[in-house]
């Protein structure tokens, strides 16, 4: 079975939960779910960079898995779950901890990139405690690598992502 | 870096996703995780008129773990073969070297395979397992041997009308032994070199991805330190690599024989 085709020149009309909220609004096939949600939500939080999947500055959660909004149409979206990092305080306990755990380490400087890096750290550090695994430095450092920072030099970022995978 | 205007739409199964290829040709092109094709796209080094999304199609997200194999359907990502219990040892070793985790978490197995960058881990690995791509139209399946599939720089034996409905990795035989190694500029960038082993009471199989427009393999008799090195060296000698705006063909041959040594399971690195 396939669905029908969503013509190029139409507009076509996308439901997400954005952040726990049910908001909807119109896309062509084209668009990208960054342009999307800073354009059409309002949601600037969620930050763009280099728009081939390379700078990680626009990932954000679908159904709670950390990818890239630029790399995602926002008609693929339609009826999903996207967590950015607007999230209210509460709504995520690792995402609190991350975002308090930044603050004390001073893992950001100009915060371009932080909206990205919270999103992949959430999703990361919450699938190793659902193993049960602590993640080390180096581990830390490899999941990071999906993006970058040219402010901080990383080691605040590693150390505050640390910082939460023991608490 | 946006791209130019497509028609979308959403199949649900292999063969609704067939019957559209079929109707739409070479101006179609399957969108399954992305994380090569948007790229593409938002660089418009690629214009599509229709994308084809089988990212939601249930049908193709299992693995099915048989007894010889493991067969991954179309739209199952990375980090699930990654996180799943069979998980091939090779793939094992190569998935870490992959990206990083948020591409992984959207990359599909097959994607990869069907995008055949020369530089990938995973078109590398099917060749070194002598794995099959399982191809589907409207006119039916047929299978090809993975090195047979891979036949240029991203190019492919998958005719116009025909997608991959999945991919299949032989499972790891009791006398076998893996080894995997790569060079990149940065981590989880793509390779400039990567090489990817299996020592079996057969012999040696290596396979060199980065070096040419393909992931190239070669069988060889149980052969260890100097005789291994000569071989690997002729090998490097053998391959068509060419110097390009970054790394010379000089570095390249040089990284294969580095990695190659690396590369080679411990059991088969003295003796």
């Amino acid at each position: 079975m396939s669905q029908p085709v969503l013509s190029r020149d139409a507009l076509h009309t996308v439901h997400v939960t954005l952040d726990g909220q049910a908001r909807r609004a119109q896309a062509r096939p084209r668009l990208l779910l960054s342009d999307f949600l800073r354009h059409e939500l309002g949601a600037t939080g969620t930050h763009v960079g280099c728009e081939h999947g390379v700078c990680g500055a626009c990932t954000v959660r679908i159904d709670g898995v950390a990818q890239r909004a630029c790399l995602t149409l926002a008609v693929q979206v339609d009826g999903r779950c996207v967590d950015t990092v607007q999230a209210s305080q509460g709504s995520n306990r690792t995402l609190d901890a991350l975002r308090a755990a930044f603050k004390r380490h001073h893992a950001l400087q100009c915060g371009f990139c932080t909206a990205g890096i919270l999103m992949s750290s959430a999703d990361w550090l919450q699938r190793q405690q659902a193993i049960g695994h602590r993640p080390n430095e180096a581990e830390v450092r490899d999941m990071l690598s999906g993006h970058l920072c040219r402010c901080t030099g990383y080691t605040p970022i590693v150390h505050a992502v640390l910082e939460v995978a023991h608490a | 870096m946006k791209p130019a205007a497509f028609d979308y739409v959403r199949a649900d199964s292999a063969q609704a996703a067939a019957e559209l290829l079929q109707q739409h040709g070479e101006n179609a092109r399957i969108l399954a995780g992305g994380q090569s094709l948007m790229a593409v796209l938002n660089m418009r080094l690629a214009q599509p008129g229709l994308l084809i999304d089988i990212s939601r199609s249930v049908e193709l997200a299992s693995i099915t773990v048989m007894p010889g194999t493991v067969r991954v359907g179309a739209a199952v990502t990375q980090a699930q073969l990654q996180a799943h219990a069979d998980v091939p040892p090779l793939l094992a070793l190569a998935f870490p070297w992959i990206s990083h985790f948020p591409i992984r978490n959207r990359g599909t197995v097959c994607g990869s395979i069907a995008h055949a960058d020369p530089s990938a881990e995973l078109p590398l690995c099917l060749v070194a397992l002598r794995g099959t791509v399982h191809l589907r139209s409207a006119r039916g399946r047929r299978d090809v041997p993975a090195p047979d599939f891979f036949t240029g720089l991203l190019s492919t034996a998958r005719r116009a009308d025909e997608l991959i409905e999945a991919v299949s990795f032989p499972r790891p035989q009791p006398d076998e032994a893996f080894g995997f190694a790569e060079h990149a500029r940065r981590h989880g960038d793509f390779a400039l070199c990567a090489v990817a082993m299996v020592a079996s009471s057969r012999g040696l199989r290596v396979a060199v991805g980065g070096l040419s427009d393909r992931p190239n393999a070669i069988d060889l008799p149980a052969l260890t330190g100097p005789a291994l090195d000569d071989v690997i060296n002729e090998l490097a000698w053998s391959l068509d690599v060419r110097d390009d705006p970054h790394t010379s063909a000089t570095t390249r041959r040089h990284l294969l024989r580095q990695l190659a040594r690396k590369a080679t399971p411990p059991a088969r690195r003295s003796a």
